[in-house]
């Protein structure tokens, strides 16, 4: 049929080209630092030049954890913001925009003053503060249907009450909790380390469950009456996919701080390559957004000869000015 | 046995009836259209039959099954909703939305097979709406998108059709297209068709059967002939509506009247119905 390709015809090389992508990605960003050689770090990948335990060490504890976590955290990013433009029907929607990033770095931060450990207490009170703020947001989007500005507007408010929140949290806060608490708010992911992995393995569920549900998220998009006569259930596909898309976010949240505009940018090119089908666009968005978060943290880390730059600095330089893009688009 | 049986149902809406202990049978194979003025509860009547409002007081049966029994897909196997509009902010192509209809058949990951693709082929073929195969729904006219949605049902593969005024906003041309999509799939498939319509020639030129709803209750049932009586429909609507009979079908046909002109006239006490109340089909 013309104009059509399959599914499983297009499914296999879209991911496969995608997964080239994030192999070279993770590569670069094993072998580029600012500490060591690069040229000696290729050496030692292919097995030649002299073995180096300095280089080793960097690259396999340093790197690999900081890495690994990028990848993670711009697949769940990615996905989250797929996931929340297809629900709140707004393809300007993204878990930082919307607030819900910052509603769970409150939850989060409230359980650092509380002494949480990492996991399940940290984890749970930033899933409660994510899930709290989605709650407004979907409450919002319901009042005024069809005003998609006035969501957006919400959210940005949402974002800056949360963010005085922090501010107000770390001035009351002991100097020791302190240094936590502003990595939150820049969002990078130099913290990364042995004990953040396990964590990591948490979303690999979510991004199951969620593919799983890419076809009835397609029916979703058309109308939810008519994705109900379809033969969805609608009310049970929207509650999963929102309980695992903050989830997600919280998750990353508490790994990586804010990190912004991820869940725009990625998704955003994916739709204009490969169309709205999600049962393309999932798979691809998890596999595009880790790619580009390594990438970015990458030039993060390694432009200024002087130090770092926090990664939510170099994902908000591209993102920002793609999302007043995108509205300047739309207005027209 | 009736193939739809809808027993003194009741149906709310914010906790006020919109539908009023209404009682109608629609035969296997009928071309059945849901007539009333607006907020009659036209809409509302159909989504209950789609399975899709929670019945208040009463039964639907599908099939000798009360609607309530089957699950979701079952359900949508067995019939197909064809809404005014679908939503077209995200750009799927014309037969992606097609394949749509294939959901209630397909297994866990929706993944579908050669034999699906050749059924939204032959559906859109069907509808006349294979040269748009790779376009986006954003791009098309009113009367595309409507057969793309038609397309969906017929790819749906139910054998109950219900339609919400799929001629509305459409030209005539377009109109009589659609309807004679739906005469044809009734002849050709069997399939028995469901329609909810403000064009009552439409209605009368197609319809076996009618069900006239006024105020969520049953007015009339019945063949065109004795459902669009001049009496009635004037009542029903609260305005001068003349029937005569069409030269050509000999089915009866409805010219409105304006209010000026109605004056002049001195026939039945016709306009003395009140207006219903101004509400937009819920």
């Amino acid at each position: 049929m013309i104009g059509y390709i399959p599914v499983y015809k297009k499914l296999i090389p879209v991911t496969l080209v995608l997964s080239l992508l994030l192999f070279i990605s993770m590569l670069l960003g094993l072998t580029i630092g600012s500490s060591g050689d690069t040229g000696a770090a290729w050496k030692l990948w292919l097995g030649q030049g002299e073995p180096d335990a300095t280089l080793e060490v960097i690259i396999w504890q340093l790197r690999w954890p900081r890495v690994l976590l990028a990848a993670t955290v711009g697949a769940s990013l990615s996905l989250g913001g797929l996931v929340f433009q297809a629900l709140l029907r707004n393809p300007l929607a993204e878990p930082y925009i919307l607030g819900v990033s910052g509603g769970s770095a409150v939850g989060a931060i409230l359980g650092i003053l509380a002494g949480f450990s990492l996991f399940p207490g940290l984890t749970l009170s930033s899933f409660v503060g994510s899930l709290a703020v989605l709650l407004l947001v979907l409450l919002l989007s319901k009042r005024k249907e069809g005003n998609s500005d006035s969501l957006l507007l919400g959210g940005v408010m949402v974002n800056a009450f949360c963010g005085a929140i922090i501010m107000f949290l770390i001035s009351v806060s002991k100097t020791a909790q302190m240094q936590k608490i502003i990595f939150w708010l820049m969002g990078d992911l130099s913290s990364a380390g042995a004990d953040s992995l396990p964590l990591l393995l948490g979303v690999l569920p979510c991004f199951l469950l969620i593919f799983i549900l890419a076809q009835p998220l397609n029916l979703l998009l058309t109308g939810r009456e008519s994705a109900s006569a379809m033969g969805v259930n609608v009310a049970a596909v929207m509650l999963v996919l929102l309980l695992t898309a903050s989830l997600m976010v919280s998750l990353t949240v508490c790994l990586s701080g804010l990190i912004g505009f991820v869940g725009l940018t990625v998704p955003h090119i994916l739709r204009m390559l490969l169309g709205s089908d999600h049962r393309i666009l999932i798979p691809a968005c998890i596999l595009t957004g880790a790619s580009y978060l390594v990438l970015c943290d990458l030039l993060s880390r390694s432009r200024p000869s002087q130090g770092e730059m926090s990664v939510g600095s170099v994902t908000a330089l591209v993102g920002a000015p793609l999302f007043i893009g995108l509205l300047w688009r739309g207005r027209r | 046995m009736s193939l739809i049986e809808v027993r003194g149902v009741t149906l709310q809406y914010d906790s006020l009836p919109v539908i009023k202990n209404v009682s109608v049978d629609v035969e296997q194979g009928e071309f059945f259209v849901i007539i009333g003025p607006n907020g009659a509860g036209k809409t509302t009547l159909l989504k209950a039959l789609a399975g899709l409002h929670p019945l208040f007081e009463g039964d639907i049966q599908v099939r000798q099954r009360p609607i309530g029994d089957y699950s979701r897909k079952e359900l949508a196997r067995t019939l197909a909703l064809v809404p005014q509009q679908i939503n077209a902010d995200f750009p799927f192509t014309v037969v992606e939305t097609v394949l749509m209809g294939r959901y209630p058949h397909l297994g866990l990951l929706a993944v579908e097979s050669k034999k699906d693709l050749q059924l939204a082929e032959q559906a859109m073929e069907f509808t006349e709406i294979a040269h748009l195969a790779g376009r986006r729904l954003g791009q098309l006219s009113g009367g595309e998108r409507q057969r793309v949605i038609i397309a969906r049902a017929v790819c749906q593969q139910s054998k109950i059709l219900l339609l919400d005024e799929p001629t509305a906003s459409l030209d005539p041309a377009h109109q009589l297209r659609i309807m004679d999509l739906m005469e044809r799939l009734r002849q050709r498939e069997k399939i028995t068709i469901v329609m909810v319509s403000h064009d009552l020639n439409l209605a009368s030129a197609y319809a076996d059967r009618l069900l006239l709803l006024k105020d969520g209750a049953v007015e009339k049932v019945g063949t065109p002939r004795q459902v669009l009586t001049q009496k009635l429909l004037s009542q029903s609507y609260g305005c001068t509506l003349l029937v005569d009979e069409n030269p050509l079908l000999g089915t009866p046909r409805v010219s409105l009247v304006s209010e000026k002109v109605a004056s002049t006239i001195d026939s039945e006490p016709i306009r003395n119905a009140p207006i219903s109340n101004e509400r937009d089909d819920l």
